[in-house]
């Protein structure tokens, strides 16, 4: 016998339901009066640096069908490609942006958005420069363990072509799911749970 | 976004791979819901980068009075929600066993009769004026967390014919890793609907399920007001950064 490593579990997920919006987004729902905004709702404020985006998202069944009961948070680095993370030790990200978002998708349309900015360029673990990207995680009714992927820009091809993550992709002809496009100030991006269009998801 | 309230130096270390035969699978039929939503391709595993490995942190100025009192947070002065008064109290955790110090922790139920404040909801059960059901705290150097609130009660849910959840409170959990993020549930020690719900029976493993049920804790009880349920709450662990390349980019 050999010394136990005495390891706990992780606690097992379970779905964030139907109602999840009266933990996550109370005012969303129509809670109001315990607290003052939802958390997240708000990324930038006017002496944010970088260039302003919108992101419109939707999240889509296995029918094509938008849900909408869905939440979606994302994580991004500032405009210098820096997080504002205390686990971020190469330097101060921007104190006039948040990184982090979160958003129901509409009850009746399924979409949500995000204003924020576009984030800069962070190293891979080997040094190398990823593409700029923001971290996406899903949660709904019906989905068991959050799903965690990412969105890429699709105007940024020369980055997105050297990008170590995308590399990765053994099947080149998914990466577009991967990849927002631009109509103006706003991103669109869609995510596909399932079908001929599923979205490449992360175990990260 | 704050300072962190610990002295201990930020972790940067990688996580600990996700066990996922300990959560639920995506495809659960039994859950029907899970059928249209749940992912048939492999996902792409990525020891985290710097984008995993961060992520946001919340200080004390987000929190009002009220967050973890939800027998008050939504009453009229001078009232309180109505059910059985109880204490949910716990620490959170690494799979290290460390405790996971500044971590925001939210928390939603149905009130004592079963029903959510949601217009979407549609059970008969009366909303109850004076609940509304949401509540937020964040944890102490220890990892330890505690809030006060009615215990929510078991109601129906169209699925199978006659499907009822067992009582339970929902969790979202923030660790330092935006990787780490988790939502689960909590369910009473000795419901004897746990062990009926098709969402609880997602989770293949009956321990597991188990590390999910808080535990009635008299010594916590206060007298003449509530009954307590510990309920502890594992997070990922990571690895220690001491032998690690430094990651210095830029």
């Amino acid at each position: 016998m050999a010394q136990a490593l005495n390891r706990l579990k992780e606690s097992p997920s379970q779905t964030a339901g139907p109602y999840v919006h009266i933990g996550l987004t109370p005012n969303f729902c129509d809670i109001t009066g315990v607290y003052d905004d939802d958390l997240g709702r708000v990324m930038v404020n006017d002496k944010t640096s970088g260039e302003r985006i919108t992101m419109a998202m939707r999240v889509l069944d296995g029918t094509g069908t938008p849900l909408r009961d869905a939440l979606i948070e994302i994580w991004q680095a500032d405009a210098h490609g820096l997080y504002p993370s205390p686990s971020e030790r190469r330097g101060a990200a921007d104190p006039n942006f948040q990184g982090w978002g979160r958003q129901a998708t509409d009850m009746d349309t399924g979409l949500c958005t995000f204003e924020t900015i576009k984030p800069g360029r962070v190293p891979f673990k080997d040094g190398r420069l990823m593409a700029p990207h923001i971290n996406i995680w899903i949660v709904a009714r019906g989905i068991n363990l959050g799903l965690n992927t990412r969105l890429y820009f699709s105007d940024e091809e020369t980055a997105n072509a050297e990008d170590p993550v995308l590399a990765r992709i053994e099947h080149k002809v998914r990466i577009p799911t991967l990849m927002a496009e631009r109509k103006g100030g706003t991103y669109t991006f869609d995510i596909h749970l399932q079908g001929e269009q599923e979205t490449v998801f992360f175990d990260i | 976004m704050s300072e962190r309230l610990s002295n201990r130096p930020p972790e940067t270390g990688a996580l600990f791979a996700r066990d996922r035969s300990w959560h639920p699978p995506a495809f659960t039929p039994g859950y029907k819901t899970s059928v249209l939503r749940s992912p048939q391709k492999a996902l792409l595993s990525l020891d985290g980068t710097l984008s995993e490995i961060t992520g946001p942190v919340f200080g004390h100025n987000i929190l009002g009075e009220l967050d973890d009192d939800l027998i008050h947070n939504f009453a009229k002065p001078g009232e309180s929600a109505i059910g059985p008064r109880i204490v949910v109290y716990g620490r959170l955790l690494d799979e290290r066993g460390a405790g996971v110090p500044g971590a925001l922790i939210e928390f939603w139920q149905a009130n004592a009769g079963g029903r959510y404040r949601h217009k979407k909801e549609g059970y008969i059960a009366a909303l109850d004026p004076n609940f509304g059901g949401c509540g937020r705290t964040i944890t102490g150097e220890d990892g330890s967390y505690a809030f006060r609130t009615v215990q929510p009660g078991p109601y129906p849910w169209p699925n199978g014919p006659n499907d009822w959840r067992p009582a339970h409170i929902h969790f979202s959990v923030f660790g330092h890793g935006f990787a780490q993020r988790l939502i689960t549930q909590m369910y009473f020690e000795g419901d004897p609907m746990i062990w009926k719900c098709p969402i609880v029976r997602t989770i293949p493993d009956r321990a597991a399920i188990e590390q999910l049920i808080a535990a009635l804790d008299m010594e916590a009880t206060i007298p003449m007001d509530a009954r307590a349920y510990k309920f502890d709450i594992v997070l990922r662990g990571r690895r220690s950064t001491m032998f690690e390349n430094r990651l210095e980019g830029n």
